[in-house]
């Protein structure tokens, strides 16, 4: 561990770590443009010019390892005139267009020239200017702006591992593009965006609607998937205006998917802003009381078995709980949070979590991906698994589609006897698994939402336990989920009762006419068309497929509209803040139920947003532990015995922009669907398995 | 980037070149294949005169990289051609050295000789004329490359007969071109000219 001095200030740090780095754990401030903590290291921008004593010039600290004995300075004469030389260079060719540019405000450019840069240019010579790119319906490109970092270049190749963009001509000439014809269609090119240190790559969606100075920003946690990355969501009035992404190294470490950022846009759009009720065949606009006293009419009297309920891929857990509270008040046992009919087994926590945790894919040597496709249901995990992929010595297979996953793998077929072959032992995969030290499997919701789910299920459990994927301080035993709401909606039992019907039960039971009244929680990806003839309520933010056939609309906020908690994939319970107000009548959604309890005469024993998060915690102690994973027991049998059918386990997300009531409202993502073709795994014209 | 419409759409390498690819590649470590791209460029630019982009993707195929890193290392180098050129490639440095010993005329011949602009093929596709940076010859400057060939010492009537010559399909002799001995000094031996050998003295 060599010992050195930055600025009189003595460290040690570990052999091969760079001066920028050691300062950068000293809180010793070094501007840089290129390089980039997650990235490799360019040394191209020269702008972390540093003075290291007994050497001849300035060094670039961000590409210099630290030696035994270094005195370092970081803020003398010298330093300051090569950084002012560096920045006069920059300057050269830089539009200085800050006053209409969308990055003024929050630029690096503007501020180390506030620092370095000089009040006038002796440079005569006109500017160069360069064509702008097309980088799809995202990512705005002004490369005049450009200063050749190369951030995006190494994010794109590195991180995201779709290597389009690269450093064409040389000299003067170096033009930032992408190869001809290849899309910049990763799933995370929206960090490209929070890379680039000048305004040559901007959002494009919010393109000169705002300036970052007016926006309010409020820290809360993402619900277009399951992973729940960390984000801030940035507002002005009240509209969101944009979504960018947190640094927690836990989950997302600073990355967000394409469709968490920029599918806020509708967020303005297909709102629900008022009750509705049905009137003579259309749903007309109505008062909360009307609302309520229509639900009311039809459930008095009725039996609690011929009511239903079921919550939605985006429902909180404090509007579950309200929910599944009021159902045993109303004697119903039919309820379900598993709306794509996955065969998870809400009585085992370990069978439905993906146990080693985000970060703990990295420690991983060995992975089987089963009927999951992570690039599509989850872009961010999905880059940690290439991260962990690049160190080497990781063997991955999978079952299912054969698409591009950024990193290579073995295909062992798309069948689920595949699986069979495996958890028997008699597939030579069994063998690597077997000799690894920490393997892992991740199992997607295309394998468990069918009628065998719960023999995949179970024969994934039989593999966990014969390759030794669960040992001492290591669970390899990992589900995917593609819903924000899942994991709490298990956790907290929104799940049938003794005798209740699940999803597709509850489906059938409205189409047969068993059951009258069926409460949609913000579920819109069940077959809404087949409920026969039941009153469906539906309470969600937009009108979507279950508020077009609903009898009576109850309009609920948004994950941006109200302090909700959620539990990942992971089983970490987090908690969104209330960025905006919902727009009109809207109400928080476990209000709405507490409300209608009222008028149900079935009062719910909580009136505030503390007493349901009491309430919540005495359900489940995940949810007291907020942030945190809450690591489950490895012992219970799940699972059936049964053998699979022969069907390809394939992943269920077929269009990565469009998941959810916000993504299929939004403008943006419908563009991305037009220009990329439905995700990224398969051309415009191509069929999905 | 701008001459797409020479693009061609498919590119492979001659069974002779493929040879000579395979023997480069074999030259680096495995998994360090990445390394032969600048030859492999080159032996596409051999075979075709140019490089052209289905040329970069078969070679970024064959190397096992994503076809940019090749665009990239191909834009880089001025001497892979990224469009196509004429059978010879006159490359006339206008560099400080050729230019004090007269690379002027010897550009102004070529252009008169040629009938073409820096940058232009003439239209029968015989020739192609670059203005390069400094080629490294300075010692017989002026200069300019043809191919692989350097012809060196010039002036507007040695440009002019150099160019007529080609033109008539002969191959004018390489090298100086004013009956000068490679870089010996310009008017014949200026030092040792008597070689006396002397025992050293204590």
């Amino acid at each position: 561990m060599p010992k050195l001095t930055i600025d009189g200030r003595e460290i040690e740090v570990e052999a091969g770590t760079t001066i920028i780095q050691a300062a950068d754990q000293l809180g010793i401030e070094i501007p840089r443009f290129c390089y980039h903590e997650r990235l490799a290291i360019a040394g191209n921008c020269r702008m972390c010019l540093v003075e290291v004593e007994k050497m001849p010039k300035p060094v670039a600290s961000c590409a210099q390892p630290v030696g035994e004995g270094m005195v370092v300075k970081t803020n003398t004469a010298v330093v300051r005139k090569a950084r002012q030389g560096v920045m006069e260079f920059l300057l050269i060719n830089h539009p200085l267009d800050c006053p209409i540019c969308d990055q003024g405000g929050e630029c690096d450019l503007q501020d180390q020239a506030m620092a370095y840069g000089s009040d006038r240019g002796r440079c005569q010579e006109g500017k160069r200017a360069v064509p702008d790119k097309d980088y799809g319906p995202l990512v705005q490109t002004m490369m005049t702006r450009c200063i050749q970092c190369t951030r995006c270049i190494r994010f794109i190749s590195e991180v995201a591992g779709t290597p389009v963009l690269g450093g064409l001509g040389r000299g003067e000439h170096l033009e930032i593009g992408r190869y001809v014809n290849a899309a910049v269609s990763s799933e995370l090119s929206g960090n490209l965006i929070d890379l680039c240190p000048v305004g040559a790559l901007t959002n494009k969606p919010a393109s000169y609607t705002y300036r970052a100075w007016e926006l309010k920003k409020t820290e809360s946690i993402d619900a277009m998937d399951g992973l729940g990355a960390s984000i801030r969501v940035d507002t002005r009035g009240n509209e969101v205006i944009r979504v960018l992404p947190r640094v927690n190294e836990d989950v997302n470490e600073e990355w967000l998917s394409d469709r968490s950022r920029f599918a806020v846009d509708g967020l303005k759009r297909q709102r629900l802003d008022r009750p509705y009720v049905r009137k003579d065949g259309k749903l007309q606009p109505a008062s909360w009381a009307e609302a309520f006293a229509a639900i009311a009419a039809r459930i008095k009297g009725l039996d609690g078995s011929k009511i239903a309920a079921i919550a939605g891929d985006q429902a909180d857990a404090e509007a579950m709980v309200a929910l599944k509270d009021l159902m045993a008040l109303l004697g119903s046992p039919n309820l379900d949070c598993r709306q794509d009919g996955a065969k998870l087994d809400p009585a085992v926590r370990a069978s439905y979590l993906f146990n080693s945790t985000a970060a703990g894919i990295e420690e991983a040597d060995a992975l089987l991906l089963i009927g999951t496709n992570p690039r599509k249901e989850s872009p961010v995990l999905n880059a940690r698994i290439r991260k962990r992929w690049s160190k080497g010595g990781f063997k991955v297979a999978r079952i299912g589609h054969k698409s591009d996953l950024t990193y290579k793998y073995e295909h062992l077929g798309a069948s689920a006897t595949v699986l069979k072959d495996i958890a028997d032992g008699k597939h030579p995969f069994f063998e690597v698994l077997k000799a690894a030290a920490k393997p892992a499997l991740i199992i997607g919701q295309g394998a468990l939402a069918a009628d065998d789910g719960a023999a995949i299920l179970g024969l994934a459990r039989k593999l966990a336990d014969a390759a030794g994927l669960v040992k001492d301080g290591w669970n390899g035993f990992n589900v995917l989920h593609t819903a924000a709401a899942r994991v709490g909606g298990l956790d907290l039992g929104f799940v049938p009762g003794t005798g209740g019907r699940d999803t597709a039960a509850i489906v059938d039971g409205a189409a047969k006419g068993d059951i009258s009244v069926v409460f949609l929680l913000g579920a819109d990806e069940i077959d809404v068309k087949g409920l026969g003839s039941a009153f469906v309520v539906y309470q969600g933010s937009h009108g979507d497929a279950g508020a077009h056939r609903a009898d009576v609309v109850l309009p609920g906020a948004a994950y941006t509209e109200k302090n909700a908690t959620y539990v990942n994939t992971e089983g970490r319970a987090q908690q969104t803040k209330l960025a905006v107000f919902p727009p009109g009548e809207a109400k928080e959604d476990w209000r709405i139920i507490r409300a209608l309890s009222e008028t149900l005469g079935k009062l719910l024993p909580y009136d505030s947003l503390k007493a349901v998060r009491e309430r919540l915690t005495k359900v489940s102690p995940v949810f007291a532990a907020i942030g945190e994973v809450t690591a489950a027991p490895w012992g219970a049998a799940f699972g059936t015995d049964g053998t699979p059918s022969d069907r390809s386990l394939v992943s269920g997300i077929d269009n990565f922009y469009m998941t959810d009531p916000i993504s299929r409202a939004s403008k943006t993502m419908a563009e991305c669907t037009a220009a990329f073709g439905g995700g990224c795994n398969h051309k415009k014209t191509g069929t999905h398995g | 980037m701008s001459n797409m419409t020479h693009e061609p759409n498919s590119f492979a390498f001659t069974a002779d070149y493929a040879e000579k690819a395979k023997a480069f590649i074999a030259k680096y470590p495995a998994g360090r294949q990445q390394s032969a791209v600048m030859p492999l460029l080159d032996l596409a630019q051999r075979q075709e005169g140019w490089v052209s982009r289905a040329a970069m993707e078969v070679i970024a195929g064959m190397l096992d990289m994503a076809p940019i890193r090749v665009e990239e290392v191909a834009t880089f180098y001025t001497m892979y051609n990224r469009k196509p050129v004429g059978k010879f490639h006159v490359q006339v440095c206008t560099n400080l050295p050729c230019m004090l010993r007269g690379s002027d005329d010897v550009v102004a011949a070529a252009k008169a000789a040629l009938g073409v602009d820096f940058g232009d093929m003439t239209s029968d596709g015989l020739f192609t004329l670059s203005e390069v940076e400094c080629l490294g010859a300075c010692v017989n400057a002026p200069m300019m490359q043809i191919n692989d060939d350097y012809y060196e010492d010039l002036d507007a009537n040695s440009t002019k007969a150099v160019l007529e010559a080609l033109k008539r399909g002969e191959t004018p002799k390489p090298g100086p071109q004013n009956g000068r001995q490679f870089s010996c000094p310009a008017g014949g031996p200026t030092s040792l000219t008597e070689l006396t050998f002397q025992t050293e003295k204590a």
